[in-house]
């Protein structure tokens, strides 16, 4: 854990927003969150990436201030969680990970309840939420209950919501989990501009396209711990190779295959269910190799190695397990 | 936590003066929530708050009260059943208010929409919203009991000016049922509960807490229970002031069973709002 502790939790400086050190999070026996360090920085997109159940929800929750720490330090915006509640969500924006709008609602009144829970006067509300709207490209269903809107909208909702007190950290929770591909790529657009106006950003994925188009640095968490952590490069310069060979053989022929292509000598070799990866420094190269071993896959894939690939190595599991 | 310095005393007093602003202030920002919401269904909650009290003042008050009169009116306190039965049934409508809407409205704002979820991402904290729907209920009591006042009136169902005191004593009457319902509510993941406080707590209090016929024709072994009730305080209350005979001292004790449970109400919901909503 030193060298992590080198890179993600540094000597606490005036723009660390949040400070995390030894955080744990218990529920009775069970340990959600295990003793985890990490600091984030003034303007930095920050992600916990982590299978169900790792703990992230729970970072987030206790982040939040509506999850009591069980130990540790914690210190949001230099105040503490417990004591002051209250001044710190004034400064945070939230996207929970289950749509919590009210349905029965407009779209605008759920923006001006919102903005009335931060003590916000109407006219500054109504101002924000023609620009928030715009924002998210829901303008023209302001006036619309909220209960018929997709599953995009209502998402795209929900950030707008999160943005009406100009917070200073945007906290999102599996910001597209549910979504379709196209929803889910609206939604990254918007974050990726947000991020752009200098809103910090701390969200969770279990994607990891999510996590490398938005996140400046992030720890893998497994566990309730901190597997690694960095930028995305960074993971996977240290923990991958350039490249991935994915191959597939006939069923029948993928144990023999895989004992095989100890010859190829790559870093690392994987063997999946379905699919052998091998980590190489160059894909073609060791295609080529594979077939003058007389192996015949029935398909083959070069690619770029993906933080799925890290988080593999690091738990020897995949993500969706 | 994380370690502090120890604050210096002004700034302490200066930060529970400010909790203590903010407590209120906090408070009416979720009552104003309620308010928002209610101006989508209140045409039809209103329907029911003529309805309900023209229904009962009119078929049980006059039908059967004409019946019931031609027996004297010696155990009524000598006024016809109608004036008998009338404060009666405002406390009932007050209790009837004050536990529906510290039913279904909290779980739903915890389980079904999960909008108590988004109000405490903001800075509200679990108590300003239990304090806010509180509100929200001794509005809704207001009205209604106002109503049921109106209609109590316009069928000459009263006998004395301090009728007009009956109107925060049924909100009270009210407020004692909603405060500690609200409570429990917030800890429910289910509505099956409900059924049995509407059919188990609701109705028999409805109809053997005094609204209809005196608590001294019960059988001697039933009376101390109806005594329990809250409700009987509060059609206590109500009747003695409607018809004039209060006395102080009487007033004063059914008042402070009322308050007594309101307030235990509110320290346990406290508690129960923080623990479901901060996990």
């Amino acid at each position: 854990m030193s060298g992590l502790a080198g890179s993600l939790a540094g000597v606490p400086g005036p723009e660390d927003l949040i400070r995390a050190r030894g955080l744990t999070k218990r529920f009775g026996e069970f340990t959600a969150v295990d003793g985890i360090d990490f600091d984030l920085r003034r303007g930095e997109a920050f992600g916990f990436l982590g299978p169900n159940g790792a703990g992230k929800s729970s970072t987030m929750r206790m982040i939040g201030c509506v999850s009591p720490p069980t130990g540790g330090e914690l210190t949001i915006l230099g105040l503490d969680p417990v004591a002051d509640g209250p001044r710190i969500r004034a400064r945070l924006g939230v996207v929970p990970q289950e749509d919590t709008l009210d349905v029965e609602l407009t779209v605008r009144e759920n923006l001006l309840i919102y903005g009335r829970y931060f003590g916000l006067p109407r006219d500054v509300i109504s101002e924000r939420t023609a620009r928030l709207l715009d924002f998210v490209q829901l303008t023209e269903r302001g006036d619309d209950q909220v209960e018929p809107l997709s599953g995009g909208l209502k998402r795209r909702l929900t950030i707008a919501r999160s943005l009406i007190n100009e917070p200073e950290i945007l906290l999102l929770d599996e910001p597209t989990t549910g979504l379709d591909p196209q929803a889910r790529h609206v939604v990254w657009d918007r974050l990726f501009r947000l991020k752009q106006q200098g809103v910090t950003l701390v969200l969770t994925t279990h994607y990891m396209d999510e996590a490398e188009q938005l996140c400046d640095r992030l720890v893998v968490l497994d566990g309730g711990k901190i597997a690694a952590g960095g930028s995305p490069r960074e993971l996977i310069e240290r923990y991958s190779t350039a490249e991935v060979l994915e191959l597939r053989f006939d069923p029948g022929e993928h144990e023999q295959a895989a004992e095989k292509l100890a010859d190829v000598r790559a870093e690392r070799t994987e063997v999946l269910a379905d699919r052998i990866l091998l980590y190489i420094p160059n894909g073609d190269v060791a295609l080529s190799a594979v077939r003058n071993l007389g192996l015949e896959p029935l398909t083959s894939l070069v690619r770029r190695s993906t933080l799925e690939d890290i988080f593999l190595r690091l738990t020897g599991r995949r993500l969706e397990d | 936590m994380a370690p502090q310095a120890p604050a210096a005393p002004h700034a302490q007093v200066a930060r529970a003066a400010a909790v203590h602003a903010s407590r209120w202030a906090f408070a009416v920002r979720e009552f104003r929530f309620w308010l928002t919401n209610y101006r989508r269904t209140w045409r039809g909650s209103i329907y029911s708050s003529v309805l309900n009290p023209l229904l009962y003042l009119g078929s049980i008050g006059v039908g059967l009260g004409t019946l019931v009169n031609k027996h004297g009116d010696a155990r009524l306190g000598g006024v016809s059943y109608l004036v008998f039965l009338a404060p009666g049934l405002l406390a009932a409508a007050a209790m009837e208010t004050g536990i529906g809407e510290s039913t279904y409205p909290v779980l739903a704002s915890v389980k079904w929409l999960k909008t108590y979820h988004a109000a405490v991402a903001s800075p509200l904290r679990p108590s300003d919203l239990f304090h806010g729907h509180l509100l929200f209920i001794i509005v809704r009591l207001a009205m209604n009991c106002a109503i049921f006042l109106g209609a109590m009136a316009a069928f000459g169902a009263v006998r004395s000016p301090w009728v007009l005191a009956a109107l925060p004593v049924a909100m009270l009457t009210g407020l004692a049922f909603a405060a500690p319902i609200e409570a429990w509510a917030i800890t429910l993941n289910k509505d099956t509960s409900f059924a049995m406080i509407f059919r188990f707590g609701m109705i028999p209090l409805f109809l053997f807490s005094g609204t209809f016929f005196p608590v001294s024709q019960l059988p001697g072994w039933a009376q101390p229970i109806a005594y329990a009730t809250p409700l009987w305080h509060g059609v206590v209350l109500c009747r003695a002031l409607s018809l004039g005979t209060a006395s102080i001292g009487g007033m004063l004790a059914h008042v402070s069973y009322l308050t007594a449970l309101t307030i235990a109400g509110i320290i346990v919901g406290n508690r129960t709002y923080r623990r479901r909503l901060y996990v």
